[in-house]
């Protein structure tokens, strides 16, 4: 139905990106993939998100929705089988309130591995206790989303795969095996579900990715 | 009456914008609620209890279940008490007023905020720079008499700040972003925001706001 016109802008690491890859895939929905190379900006993209710049860019009928978290409700509004979000309105708020959780500790971490010293050990403290937050939250269930994967997998989707570079690209710990064993078992529900598994960027090109962006980020003056 | 809502509390500050958009929402909707004002310095052990993440306010408890966010609680709001829809229907447009509220929490009120309260000079016209780019983009997307169209919606609640708190810091600081010059559409949708029924019997005192401001400038600038 609507699946003729779906285009969407993204690049091959980023987990933000890949939410949306996976909510359309979840979803059966056919999409045209365009990959940006984000440290060369295409007229594109400068178009379809002149706000922030950046993507994903989820297009829809010519029409471009930006933010990653915004594309899913987006999607499971226009596509409704596979639905990622309850129906129960507080169910979806505190799936959204966990959202934003995910968005802000994403960047806690990312900062954590591209800075030092104390700086480091700051974020790294501050990621960790909201992990074990997170792990109350995902204790006795197979998926944030209950028995299937949903808007809050998603959104988490980062630390089963993209976190684990991070930490030794950073030389840190934010989920520690033992204490964060219910995020441990989801990790593995996650990683071996048949859409997630397909759908991963290859993890050198991370690596190397991860490596480049520490160094700019030491080598870059902040105030 | 109160059957049909439940119970409803609300943690707040009476200064920030934040706990007052979540009060305009209620009150748009006729929502029977009970406040609680909170002291930051000595947080309650129920705003504790209610908010563990991050600890803070604006907490909304609706019959015994905690949720944190203003954006969040909004779109709850609105979910829950059908009458004066704050949110439009079609998920396009949804999608669009979902992204101008962010746009207004993740851009807008942390470039203001410090382009008025840093105590380096260079930072703050770098983030006067950016307040500006940012208050483009609003002035351009407003295209009716509210952002919501002929009715207040989310980013209008959401950009409450720009309409009465930005001018109180203005006048604190002694900085000039939102001019009528410059932003003709944004200067007028703030008069007609403020003088909104509902929202101007929930705003906090002019005067008291521009004085906690001053002595908030005050503490930088002495700081350096």
């Amino acid at each position: 139905m609507g699946s003729q016109n779906v285009k969407l802008l993204s690049f091959l690491l980023s987990p933000i990106g890949h939410r949306v890859e996976w909510a359309l895939k979840l979803k059966g929905v056919d999409y045209e993939y365009i990959e940006e190379d984000i440290f060369n900006k295409s007229n594109l993209l400068l178009k379809l998100n002149p706000v922030h710049k950046k993507v994903p860019v989820l297009v829809h009928n010519q029409k471009p929705i930006a933010e990653s978290l915004i594309i899913l409700e987006y999607i499971d509004q226009t596509w409704k089988q596979y639905p990622l979000l309850s129906q129960h309105p507080y169910q979806r708020a505190l799936a959204r309130f966990w959202g934003t959780v995910a968005d802000k500790i994403a960047k806690t971490s990312w900062v954590a591995m591209c800075c030092s010293g104390d700086e480091q050990e700051n974020n790294v403290k501050e990621a960790r206790e909201v992990m074990d937050k997170i792990e109350e939250e995902i204790k006795g269930k197979k998926f944030f989303g209950g028995d299937n994967i949903g808007y809050l997998d998603l959104a988490f989707g980062w630390i089963p795969y993209w976190l684990p570079v991070w930490e030794e690209v950073g030389s840190m710990q934010i989920v520690d095996p033992l204490r964060h064993s219910a995020i441990s078992a989801w990790i593995t529900n996650f990683l071996t579900h048949p859409v997630i598994k397909d759908s991963l960027p290859p993890r050198d090109k991370m690596l190397v990715y991860s490596h480049r962006r520490k160094a700019e980020f030491s080598s870059t003056p902040r105030g | 009456m109160a059957k049909e809502y439940g119970e409803v509390q609300l943690f707040g500050v009476g200064g920030s914008p934040y706990a007052r958009r979540v009060r305009i929402a209620l009150e748009m909707k006729g929502v029977q609620y009970t406040y609680f004002e909170e002291d930051l310095r000595n947080k309650s052990d129920l705003l504790l209890k209610y908010n563990p993440v991050h600890k803070k306010v604006p907490v909304l408890v609706h019959n015994g279940k905690p949720l944190a966010e203003s954006l969040v609680i909004l779109e709850y709001i609105d979910d829950t008490w059908g009458n004066h829809p704050i949110l439009p229907q079609q998920p396009y447009d949804r999608a669009l007023a979902q992204f101008w509220s962010r746009f207004i929490d993740d851009k807008c009120l942390p470039a203001i905020t410090k382009a008025a309260f840093t105590a380096n000079k260079e930072e703050r016209d770098n983030s006067a720079e950016e307040s500006l780019e940012a208050l483009q983009f609003l002035e351009n997307e407003l295209k009716h008499k509210f952002f919501g169209g002929e009715t207040i919606g989310l980013v209008d609640i959401a950009a409450g700040f720009i309409a009465f708190w930005l001018p109180a810091i203005e006048e604190a600081v002694g900085l000039k972003l939102l001019s009528c010059e410059k932003f003709p559409k944004l200067h007028k949708w703030g008069q007609e925001f403020t003088n909104h029924p509902v929202v101007k019997e929930n705003l906090p005192p002019r005067d008291k706001l521009v004085g906690f401001f001053k002595a908030r400038y005050a503490s930088i600038t002495a700081s350096k």
